[in-house]
């Protein structure tokens, strides 16, 4: 991150230099940093209640059941990660709210997951196996229902908006296939060290 | 589909009533939880939202966009596609406006109207995923994880390509 960050920064500019884009350069240097904040408020508190919603389910236990209703699927990706931890049912929790299109709650289930995974690899600078695999899975879309997609598209005159459906669930499991082939072949090929982490 | 939301609320709620929880204590508990995590992604946020609204009003992007478009189109990709598959892993922001454009100018049933959507419903904001869950959790080495999430972006954008060929 340390790299892709600073050549970012470097890359941007060289091309301002380049096509004589100063001006708009420093503009957006301000405004992308006031957009950010905008961003974290506009999620704040949607995030706040699906975080308060969460502690309900655990208390009452239906992270639970959502979590033993998809142990076999993530005990076979996840194998360092103990059936019964905490992190299993927030992973539940993170991929039941995405396959629903719950994007303002898979955030913060997400992150209670990551939290939970980072306190098993014994909180290290470096990612584990497990919540790269993890970050991955979040960083491809599961939808099952593209809601806000398929708003779009109404808005602009669609005659279907949803007759794109079987194309978008190949596409993103294609695209969740060959992500979580690319974490894993490159964790078994980074070595040893990084499985005793867990 | 528009209820979902509030029937998932819902149900956790009542959930919580038949089990005999104290719902609303619960609910303090976890929002306050939730306001402190907000507060500690809050930097990686900043770092990185600016580095990419920066990377693109300086060019950058279409300078690439101009490098790959020949390549793009000689294995089958509309141009105008290939802006939004690059600006979609970086900015989600910048990419749905770039999506909406596509939908206003060839309509949403058309080649690349579909492609588009298509495209933006089966990917991601890669950037933003890992900034906010490594932000939250203070991890610096992310290892391969850009790769294979940009691997998966890559897949997203041939197969949008391939199945609206395919299927429509």
């Amino acid at each position: 991150m340390n790299y892709i960050w600073a050549g970012m920064m470097i890359i941007s500019l060289l091309c301002a230099l380049l096509t004589g884009r100063g001006e708009v350069l420093s503009a957006g240097l301000v405004e992308g940093a006031g957009e950010s904040v905008e961003l974290l408020l506009s999620i704040l508190g949607i995030m706040c209640f699906w975080s308060g919603m969460m502690e309900i389910g655990r208390r009452s236990g239906l992270t639970d059941m959502l979590a033993r209703l998809f142990s076999p699927i993530l005990s076979l990706l996840f194998p360092k990660v103990p059936r019964d931890s905490t992190a299993m049912k927030y992973m539940s929790l993170n991929i039941s709210a995405n396959l629903l299109g719950l994007g303002s709650a898979a955030t913060p289930f997400g992150l209670k997951a990551i939290k939970e995974l980072h306190r098993l690899g014994g909180e290290r600078d470096e990612a584990t196996d497990s919540m790269l695999l993890f970050v991955v899975m979040n960083t491809a879309s599961i939808q099952l229902f593209p809601t806000t997609l398929g708003a779009y598209r109404a808005t602009y005159g669609s005659e279907a908006p949803f007759d794109i459906l079987p194309s978008v669930w190949v596409s993103s499991l294609a695209a969740l296939m060959v992500g979580v082939t690319v974490a894993k072949v490159f964790s078994c090929a980074c070595g040893h060290q990084s499985r005793l982490r867990g | 589909m528009e209820i979902i939301i509030p029937l998932v609320a819902v149900g956790f709620v009542v959930f919580g009533l038949v089990k005999k929880v104290g719902v609303f204590d619960a609910f303090l508990t976890g929002a306050k939880e939730g306001l402190h995590t907000a507060y500690t992604i809050a930097p990686t946020l900043v770092g990185l939202i600016t580095a990419v609204t920066m990377l693109r009003e300086s060019g950058a992007i279409e300078m690439l966009t101009e490098a790959i478009t020949p390549l793009a189109q000689r294995l089958g990709f509309p141009a105008e596609i290939v802006p939004v598959a690059l600006l979609r892993p970086v900015s989600g922001g910048g990419s749905t406006a770039l999506l909406v454009d596509i939908l206003e100018r060839f309509g949403p049933d058309s080649f690349q109207g579909r492609i588009v959507s298509v495209m933006a419903g089966s990917t991601e904001t890669t950037f933003y995923a890992i900034a906010v869950y490594y932000g939250a959790v203070g991890v610096k080495k992310t290892r391969h994880t850009l790769m294979s999430g940009l691997a998966a972006d890559f897949t997203a954008v041939v197969f949008s390509v391939l199945t609206v060929r395919l299927f429509m």
